[in-house]
């Protein structure tokens, strides 16, 4: 069993959960995910790691509201119980000292670009951050991310903080801001990686961005999460989650990721995402 | 003596109307009276080739004897002597190809029943309700790791915890039991056998820690820092796919993942169990063997109106075990022999609508034995679908070998391990089943970890 350290309501629907595991606490790097089960009998959901304490032995995930799965960890107590935290999975994201890099992160994207972020840092990059919400009752972890960033941009949609817009403005700031990265690192929503993706590869620089495909057992044995990249099928639980955005089948990635939306309705439904999940 | 007795009992099982709606085991297994019957009819011979047909060398006739006496603890601690998952085994073996092949009254058509007798002896001993726990070896100090929960994996624990050594089963996913967990269905092989399986080795003392990938929570390399010996078992787990176009359309799986949805995730009781399924309306199932047909059955039961076994070979070299096949057949699995498909189809939303297939026929044998199939030029046809899954073999998963550069693999990515000892390249590690042989049986996988467990016995008790 893995307790569970502090559960937060940290922007509405958007949940911190920090959960004492510390082999996994031990191992984890940036970019890499843990899969979690809330109580016996529950979905495999999979959560991107947006920090840990080594020390402590401690990892946190931020999750939002989606689902019935979601819901009930979302009902999760300081002191619970969790039977399943398994990880570290997936492969780390690459990190060198690449020069300037913009980070882009959107809903539980802006928690888990953070560790990314620190040791981008760490290895002497530049790094300009873009955050975008769907209004800023939804932003958090500003002043984390700024202290670490040369510049941080923050885009709601229905402008009550920073720039009014949507995702698809990136390149009017970029050109507004003189900003040329020389690699895009996002985290979020399929909508936003695929939209960022597409309106950046003019740029001609990497684009990183961390898949969340369905998911099972996390450890490449029943292929639910495959993904087509650059003409290849590949299982984003152990050859990704990162890949270059610029070389994945979006189409195909929203497909798959709705496989079981009539299903998942006759459990329960609520929200949408902060990125305008179509 | 009296006149050969060939009449072999039937195992009592659910009419295929009934059962094909439901998930409970397919058959009830034998009365006491039917057992007794059917074990009365072994000629007790004294050079028994029913174990040579056994690849852990069980004492057939030995146990056979005491079912016809009635001395059914004893008939249980004769095959326990060989063989620590006797209900799985003897439910789950291809006995037809095993002991019973070598079975003397093969020749008159009716070989002793050795794989429903096996399965009637465990279940009595359930029935006894507490099953004695034999006495231990004293402790040698010596610690092992055991990587996998599998048969080979259960087995290893299982022998080293009786020696005296002390063992720890670490499990990626957060249940145990392996292939016999999440793959194997309930209807076949219920997961409460598997279950007593993991309990009674737990009980011995086996220390089991789920929810643990060795390769990312822990390497291997530091395993080795804090155990004596490590065993690798960890199965044949990478599913491969046709590699055709639209495979990756909704409604299209790897037999893994449909398996786990319906077993590990328990997706035959949702809406009341948290994983989602599509219930598909005609299902083609890719391949023969025990898996494809277990996936045709699942379907079936979550009420496809047609499931379809699309094999490119013929009905003589299906591989799947002959009493699974007929149980198909009987439930109303539709056949489709030498056919390929070539080609999905899907509607504008991406969900598969359409199966290409090509006609094919036999040539000559092949380096498996069994006849290779030719596709015939334009036998081009399709099939209406709207689900889809791959049944036909997986790979060793990459895990370990890709974080443990010191492991040997072969070309196909199987952890190369000495056939007798299951010693591998690398000092203090074992290997053994799936991982080692690629995909194969459970009582073969059960055989390494037997053999494993002797040579790490005998590495600990020197060192
Ligand atoms: C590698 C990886 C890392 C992930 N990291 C995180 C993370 O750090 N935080 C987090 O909140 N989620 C993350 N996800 C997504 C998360 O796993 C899913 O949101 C979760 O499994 C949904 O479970 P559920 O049962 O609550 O919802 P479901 O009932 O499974 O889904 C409900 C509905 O919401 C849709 N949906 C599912 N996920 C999302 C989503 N992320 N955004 C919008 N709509 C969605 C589904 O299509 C479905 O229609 C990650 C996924 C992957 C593969
Ligand atoms: C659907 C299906 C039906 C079958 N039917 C039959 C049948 O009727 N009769 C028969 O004899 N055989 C059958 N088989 C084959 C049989 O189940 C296998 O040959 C057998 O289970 C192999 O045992 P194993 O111990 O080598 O591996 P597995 O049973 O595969 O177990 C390996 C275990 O290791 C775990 N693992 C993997 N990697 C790691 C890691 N890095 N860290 C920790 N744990 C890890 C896995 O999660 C798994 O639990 C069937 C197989 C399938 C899939
Ligand atoms: S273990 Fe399998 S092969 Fe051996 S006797 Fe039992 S059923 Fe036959
Ligand atoms: S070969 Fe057949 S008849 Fe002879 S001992 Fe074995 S099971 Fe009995
Ligand atoms: S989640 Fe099962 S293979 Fe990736």
């Amino acid at each position: 069993m893995f307790e569970v350290i502090q559960k937060e309501m940290i922007v509405p629907n958007l949940h911190l959960l920090t959960i004492k595991a510390p082999e996994v606490a031990s191992q984890i790097e940036p970019g890499q995910f843990v899969i979690v089960r809330s109580h016996q009998d529950a979905e495999r959901i999979p959560l991107s790691v947006a920090d840990w304490d080594r020390e402590q032995g401690t990892v946190t995930m931020i999750f939002m509201v989606v689902g019935k799965s979601t819901a009930r960890l979302a009902r999760l107590n300081n002191g619970d119980n969790i039977p399943t935290l398994v990880g570290p999975l997936g492969k780390p994201t690459v990190i060198e000292n690449f020069g300037t890099v913009m980070c882009i992160g959107g809903c539980y994207g802006i928690g888990s670009i953070y560790p990314v972020i620190r040791k981008l840092k760490e290895k002497g990059n530049e790094i300009i951050t873009v955050v975008e919400a769907r209004s800023s009752y939804l932003l958090y972890w500003l002043d984390k991310l700024g202290k670490l960033s040369k510049k941080i941009k923050i885009i709601t949609r229905d402008g009550s903080f920073g720039i009014k817009g949507h995702i698809n403005c990136l390149t009017e700031i970029m050109e507004k801001e003189k900003i040329t990265p020389d690699r895009i690192i996002v985290n979020g929503c399929t909508y936003l990686l695929s939209k960022s993706s597409a309106d950046l590869r003019s740029l001609n620089v990497p684009i990183v961005v961390s898949l969340n495909p369905i998911m099972i057992d996390g450890t490449g044995m029943c292929g639910v999460c495959r993904v087509t990249v650059d003409g290849n099928t590949k299982f984003a639980c152990v050859d990704g989650p990162d890949f270059d955005g610029r070389l994945v089948d979006w189409t195909e990635l929203f497909q798959r990721r709705k496989q079981y939306m009539n299903e998942e309705a006759q459990l329960v439904h609520s929200s949408g995402c902060g990125g305008g999940h179509e | 003596m009296s006149k050969l007795d060939l009449n072999r009992r039937e195992m009592p099982k659910q009419s295929p109307e009934i059962r094909k709606s439901n998930f409970n085991e397919v058959a009830f297994g034998y009365t006491k009276e039917l057992a007794v019957a059917e074990a009365s009819r072994c000629l007790q011979c004294k050079k028994p080739r029913c174990v040579e047909g056994c690849p852990v060398d069980i004492n057939i006739p030995g146990f056979i004897k005491c079912i016809v006496n009635s001395e059914f603890t004893g008939a249980i601690r004769v095959i326990k002597e060989k063989n620590c998952l006797p209900a799985v085994c003897g439910r789950v073996c291809p006995q037809e190809e095993q002991c019973e092949s070598k079975c003397v009254l093969l020749k008159q058509g009716a070989p002793i029943a050795i794989g429903r007798l096996e399965r009637f002896a465990a279940e009595m001993e359930v029935a006894r309700e507490k099953f004695e726990l034999p006495e231990k070896n004293p402790p040698t100090g010596k610690k092992v790791a055991v990587i996998g929960s599998g048969p080979a994996g259960i087995t290893v624990a299982g022998d080293l915890i009786m020696l005296g050594h002390e063992v720890t089963i670490f499990e990626a996913l957060h249940a145990a039991g392996g292939v016999l967990t999440y793959g194997i269905p309930e209807f076949r092989l219920p997961k409460k056998v598997v279950n007593r399986e993991m309990e009674y080795i737990q009980r011995l003392g086996v220390k089991l820690i789920t929810n643990f990938v060795v390769g990312k929570t822990r390497s291997l390399q530091t395993l080795l820092k804090q155990y004596d010996a490590v065993f690798v078992g960890t199965g044949a787990g990478l599913p491969w796919f046709m590699n055709i176009a639209g495979e990756n359309y909704n409604g299209c799986y790897s037999a893994n993942e449909f398996l786990t949805r319906m077993n590990l995730m328990k997706g035959y009781q949702f809406p009341n169990s948290f994983t989602p399924i599509i219930r598909h309306k005609k299902i083609a199932i890719i391949g023969g063997g025990n898996v494809a047909m277990d996936c045709a059955r699942t379907a079936l039961r979550l009420g496809a109106k047609e499931s379809y076994i699309v094999y490119r070979r013929s009905e003589a070299e299906l591989p799947a075990r002959l009493e699974e096949y007929e149980n198909a057949v009987e439930e109303g699995v539709i056949f489709h022999f030498l056919t390929l498909p070539v080609k999905l189809t899907a509607d504008q939303s991406g969900w598969v609508k359409e199966m290409e297939c090509l006609k094919m026929k036999l040539g000559e044998p092949d380096a498996s034995g069994r006849r290779r199939p030719i596709p015939i030029d334009n036998s081009n046809f399709t099939m209406p679908i709207d689900g889809y899954v791959v049944a036909i073999g997986n790979s060793p998963n990459p895990l370990i070998p890709s974080t443990t550069p010191e492991l040997e693999v072969s070309k196909k990515g199987t952890i190369v391990a000495d056939l007798e000892t299951g010693k591998t390249s690398m000092d203090r590690v074992w290997a053994g089943g799936d991982i080692v042989t690629g995909a194969a049986t459970v009582i073969l996988a059960m055989g390494a970890g037997k053999k494993a467990a002797r040579s790490m016995h005998e590495y600990l008790m020197k060192n």
